[in-house]
């Protein structure tokens, strides 16, 4: 029988599909315990309406895998960042035409500074690799996009925000 | 599960995951450990949820209204995003709600068959918003109030709390970035955007006091870490605001807060009459098919 954890890490995002839950960092614990499964996830954004179909999706998987007893929690501490996507997650975006995050903003614990102009962020085209790209809108078709264009060669693309 | 055709993905029999009411949506809750703090009221902790809740449900609401009515289609997906952001805090705190009070609600419970002078949301969540100098206005002023809040509550007493904020805090922070960045184009902008942003400010305006006035769940709870007392939020709104007014010359308005009913305002359930509007719309399908599933 497949382990527990390698089946649950073939599942897919149903909004980047070319990810897996484990590569965008989504999947955070799977643990076997007399042939009960008990999967964390931790939601990327609060209102991501995908998060219903992860819950479904790893059950049916590990259902599929013979693992009657499937729990899906929670874990909603520490937030979920864009850092937590893998190298290989990041790969794999970009190979997809979705430009990969960069760092994360620091948490402080003070009051947030305000950003008044454009950020400042050097994202490359995932086309042809020019760095000389605009941002379009900071909101894009899912939450954790927004939409820029590349100057070079004109091609719009999406860019995972950093948070 | 094939993820080339999204029809296809719809018409799959185990997928009972629409998004809507009625269809079952799983606790947003589901695993995480919602005791409640010992030494902590359990219905105090419940109804403070619910403030912070309402506050984000109702002005998801509001912001819902302007989908296909946006001025550009960059911004219509952006304010329906925030929308959304806003309606994923409100979930959660809805949720949590009914674990604290012990009734076990679920959020369609709270969201859908609850009277209006039940909702402890405060007014300037459930204005109408006139033009779209009037949204960024209250926008600016509604994210600004909530990030100060929930930067504060990211340390609260209550680890569910405390997470909630935690994650709202990252999304509030591009939604005010959003907000002020339209403020200063529409203010620094032409005559006829500068009049509309400062009219919509001072329609507003009447409403920013009360976002500060502790409701007296508010002042109980946060003498025992768990909420924060929202007049410690108000200097560091001010000074943002300021930053956004100077960039954007606006004039700071200096009307007076509009007083409440008997002294109560929107955390004691006393609301303005666009709230009854906004409910009837909000839970008109729960309230027809009460146990309505599709």
């Amino acid at each position: 029988m497949v382990s527990a954890r390698a089946i649950a890490e073939t599942v897919r995002d149903p909004e980047l599909p070319m990810l897996t839950l484990a590569d965008l960092g989504v999947l955070r614990e799977v643990s076997e315990s007399d042939g009960s499964v008990t999967v964390s996830i931790t939601p990327t954004y609060t209102g991501c309406p995908a998060m219903d179909t992860m819950r479904d999706d790893l059950v049916h998987a590990l259902r599929g895998a013979g693992y009657e007893r499937v729990e899906v929690r929670t874990v909603l501490q520490p937030a979920w960042s864009t850092d937590w996507i893998t190298e290989s997650g990041r790969r794999k975006l970009a190979e997809a035409g979705i430009a990969p995050p960069g760092s994360a903003p620091r948490r402080t614990s003070g009051p947030i500074p305000l950003t008044l102009g454009p950020p400042a962020r050097r994202v490359c085209c995932p086309r042809c690799g020019s760095a000389d790209t605009e941002l379009v809108s900071r909101f894009g078709a899912t939450a954790c996009k927004s939409l820029r264009r590349c100057s070079s060669c004109g091609e719009p693309f999406e860019h995972v925000k950093e948070i | 599960m094939s993820f080339d055709n999204a029809y296809e993905a719809l018409a799959e029999a185990h997928d009972d995951s629409r998004w809507a009411f009625g269809t079952g949506f799983e606790d947003p809750l589901a695993g995480v450990d919602t005791s409640v703090p010992s030494g902590v009221d359990g219905s105090d902790l419940a109804r403070y949820c619910l403030m912070l809740g309402d506050d984000a449900l109702v002005f998801s609401h509001r912001l819902q209204q302007w989908c296909t009515r946006a001025p550009e289609l960059e911004d219509e997906v952006a304010i329906a995003n925030i929308g959304l952001d806003l309606l994923g805090q409100a979930r959660l705190l809805l949720a949590r709600a009914g674990r604290a009070d012990g009734t076990g609600r679920g959020e369609d419970d709270y969201a859908f068959f609850r009277a209006e002078h039940e909702f402890g949301n405060v007014r300037l969540a459930e204005l109408e918003h006139g033009d779209f100098g009037q949204l960024i206005a209250v926008l600016l002023v509604f994210v600004t109030w909530r990030l100060a809040l929930l930067q504060r509550l990211r340390s609260s007493a209550d680890p569910v709390l405390a997470a909630i904020a935690d994650k709202g805090v990252k999304e509030l922070t591009y939604h005010r970035d959003y907000a002020a960045q339209w403020a200063v184009r529409l203010g620094d902008g032409t005559a006829f955007s500068h009049e509309r942003m400062q009219a919509g400010l001072d329609g507003i305006w009447p409403f920013v006091d009360e976002l500060f006035a502790p409701h007296d769940t508010e002042s109980r709870l946060s003498a025992a870490g768990v909420a924060v007392d929202p007049a410690t939020a108000r200097a560091e709104f001010d000074a943002v605001l300021d930053q956004v007014f100077t960039a954007a010359t606006l004039t700071r308005p200096q009307t007076p807060g509009k007083a409440g009913v008997n002294g109560q305002t929107g955390r004691g359930g006393r609301h303005t009459e666009a709230m009854g509007y906004l409910l009837a719309e909000l839970q008109s399908v729960a309230r027809g098919y009460p146990e309505a599933t599709w």
